[in-house]
């Protein structure tokens, strides 16, 4: 049975991809997938080889045929996306692909075409094997593309007869997060001690319990701030949540993000030793379930 | 002047140069785009009043009406609805909201009903001078973009407009950005923070938004993130120096422009450089 953890944190750079990239030179056998398809990192500390390269073909877009247009208008009409611009043509980052325009369309002049708008890499790492995707500028399915990048990851499991896969997502609430955690085993967040932070905190572990994932917390940077460390000690008691580790403020995760390297490998010390503590406790309670 | 404030990374600072900003300025709207999570008023405190919901137009189906033909699923290219045996279901959650279903069905067996998917609110008070205007998306909701249309729907051109934008380079981004005068792209000095920093120029190029960098937590990491600015003939608007003292006020939730004045002419002064660079006011 193979188990996925996702890491997510709602709040952006309270240090997913650095733990992500941790826990990846710690597990050993597992794979790597990196979800956050808008601005994927992880890649920068785990320097992969490409072994295969995929189209990503998200929502077909919308496009007007001038020739057979009549300016009739209906498609504008129809189009509840703004994506019809005055002169009739289509605004590919506004357009949904719903296909409303060419359904309402008399003069057959609108067709929806297949547009790529991404692609996903299978690669080897030193850690072991990793997935990860760019999303095309502007591009609206990530959603689609996440659900795709963990596809390929299940596949990859099956293939080097693997039963882990770490999963780092994206910040927010939204698409991209709701497809990187559900049908996860485990949602991993790391939050830090700031009002944004647990404001983000709050609403994510709401999500998490909304799909009926099981969660813990990591608190980041937690001597920036102790009292908001203990009040997310705290709302995480009455959430029934699992506290798995804190982190003090260090300049290590930017120094060995400078090497490109992970914080395990940069330097032998107790941060480094902090972070397997709380890996072997995650790792240990997502195997013995 | 509509100046919107993105970056490709999230927790580069966004949210702070967008408080500090407003803050160091005088009639100001501010619109938290970051629909997911907003975080302005964490900073300001205003008391916030409910404006509307935001909701999308999903299909409610006659069950007297409807035949399972099928016609509704073919049309949906969100895989939406699924037509068994017993008639049509909706799965909620995948429905754009875009009429497909009820133009397609030739039956009139489809009417729509709205689905809330978030929120607009504003501030009931404007301390410090500042129009705040917030979206919130409800928890579980998938789609930030309508929330965003809704919310730009109620900018005051009359006011410098603030957009704070949430992270990434994909579809909510673009919603928030689209129409700015200006758009200040927020990195920090770190291998991350450069990759995602040209993620976010090449969409602003895409959008041919004027652009400009702010680099913050300066004094960390190297030089990388100036060396694109300067070969890309990029302007970096304005340095925020790595302080514990910043870290810390922004853990609690101040605007450090409130404690360390001074930094209210920096941000005026960045202000100006706008005004020319745009020649809007």
């Amino acid at each position: 049975m193979i188990k996925q953890i996702t890491v997510i944190s709602g709040k952006g750079g309270t240090g997913k991809t650095t733990l992500t990239a941790a826990f990846a030179s710690l597990a050993g056998n597992a794979i790597i997938a990196d979800c956050d398809v808008d601005a994927a990192n992880l890649h920068l500390l785990l320097h992969p080889v490409m072994t295969s390269k995929l189209d990503f073909y998200g929502m077909k877009v919308a496009s007007i045929d001038q020739n057979r247009c009549s300016v009739c208008g209906l498609c504008r009409k129809g189009c509840r996306f703004g994506a019809i611009t005055e002169n009739f043509v289509i605004d590919a980052h506004a357009c949904e692909g719903c296909g409303v325009c060419a359904l309402v369309c008399t003069q057959e002049a609108i067709v929806m075409k297949e547009h790529k708008s991404g692609e996903i890499y299978r690669s080897m790492t030193r850690f072991g094997p990793f997935v990860h995707a760019r999303l095309g500028i502007g591009e609206e399915t990530g959603g689609k593309l996440v659900s795709m990048v963990r596809k390929n990851a299940t596949e990859m499991a099956a293939l080097h007869n693997t039963d882990l896969i770490i999963i780092d997502g994206p910040p927010g609430i939204g698409c991209s997060v709701i497809a990187s955690i559900s049908g996860a085993d485990l949602v991993f967040i790391v939050t830090e001690p700031s009002v944004s932070a647990i404001h983000d905190l709050e609403r994510v572990i709401e999500v998490a319990a909304h799909f009926r994932i099981k969660t813990v917390v990591c608190i980041n940077r937690y001597d920036i701030n102790k009292e908001k460390t203990a009040y997310i000690e705290e709302y995480c008691r009455k959430k029934d949540v699992n506290v798995v580790g804190k982190l003090p403020l260090s300049e290590i995760p930017t120094k060995a993000m400078l090497e490109g390297k992970t914080v395990i490998e940069y330097k032998d010390d107790s941060f480094a030793g902090t972070v397997q503590d709380i890996w072997h406790r995650v790792h240990s309670g997502l195997i013995s379930e | 002047m509509r100046i919107a404030i993105a970056s490709g990374k999230g927790g580069t600072g966004k949210t702070t140069v967008s408080v500090n900003l407003a803050l160091s300025l005088e009639n100001v709207q501010l619109l938290d785009c970051d629909v997911e999570e907003p975080n302005c008023n964490l900073f300001l405190g205003h008391p916030l009043q409910k404006v509307e919901d935001v909701g999308i137009q999903v299909p409610a189906i006659s069950k007297d009406k409807c035949t399972s033909c099928g016609k509704c699923a073919e049309a949906c290219r969100f895989n939406a609805l699924a037509v068994l045996l017993t008639g049509v279901i909706l799965f909620p959650k995948l429905c754009h909201g875009c009429g497909a279903c009820s133009i397609a069905c030739t039956k009139g067996a489809i009417s729509e009903t709205i689905q809330v998917i978030g929120s607009i609110e504003r501030s009931a008070s404007h301390t410090h001078g500042i129009e705040l205007y917030q979206g919130v998306l409800n928890i579980g909701e998938p789609m930030a973009s309508p929330i965003i249309r809704t919310l730009k729907g109620h900018i005051d051109n009359s006011r410098t407009v603030i957009i704070d934008s949430p992270p990434g380079t994909s579809c909510p981004v673009i919603s928030s950005i689209t129409g700015a005068d200006y758009c200040i792209l927020v990195t920090e000095p770190t291998p991350f923070g450069l990759h995602d920093l040209m993620l976010a120029v090449d969409l602003v190029k895409d959008l041919q938004l004027p652009h400009g960098v702010i680099i913050n937590r300066y004094g960390t990491g190297n030089d990388g993130v100036e060396d694109y600015c300067s070969e890309n003939s990029i302007p970096v608007l304005m340095k925020i120096p790595y302080d514990i003292r910043i870290a810390q006020l922004y853990s609690e939730g101040t605007p450090f422009v409130l404690r360390m004045p001074h930094w209210k002419d920096r941000f005026q002064d960045t202000f100006r450089q706008l005004q020319e660079l745009t020649g809007r006011f």
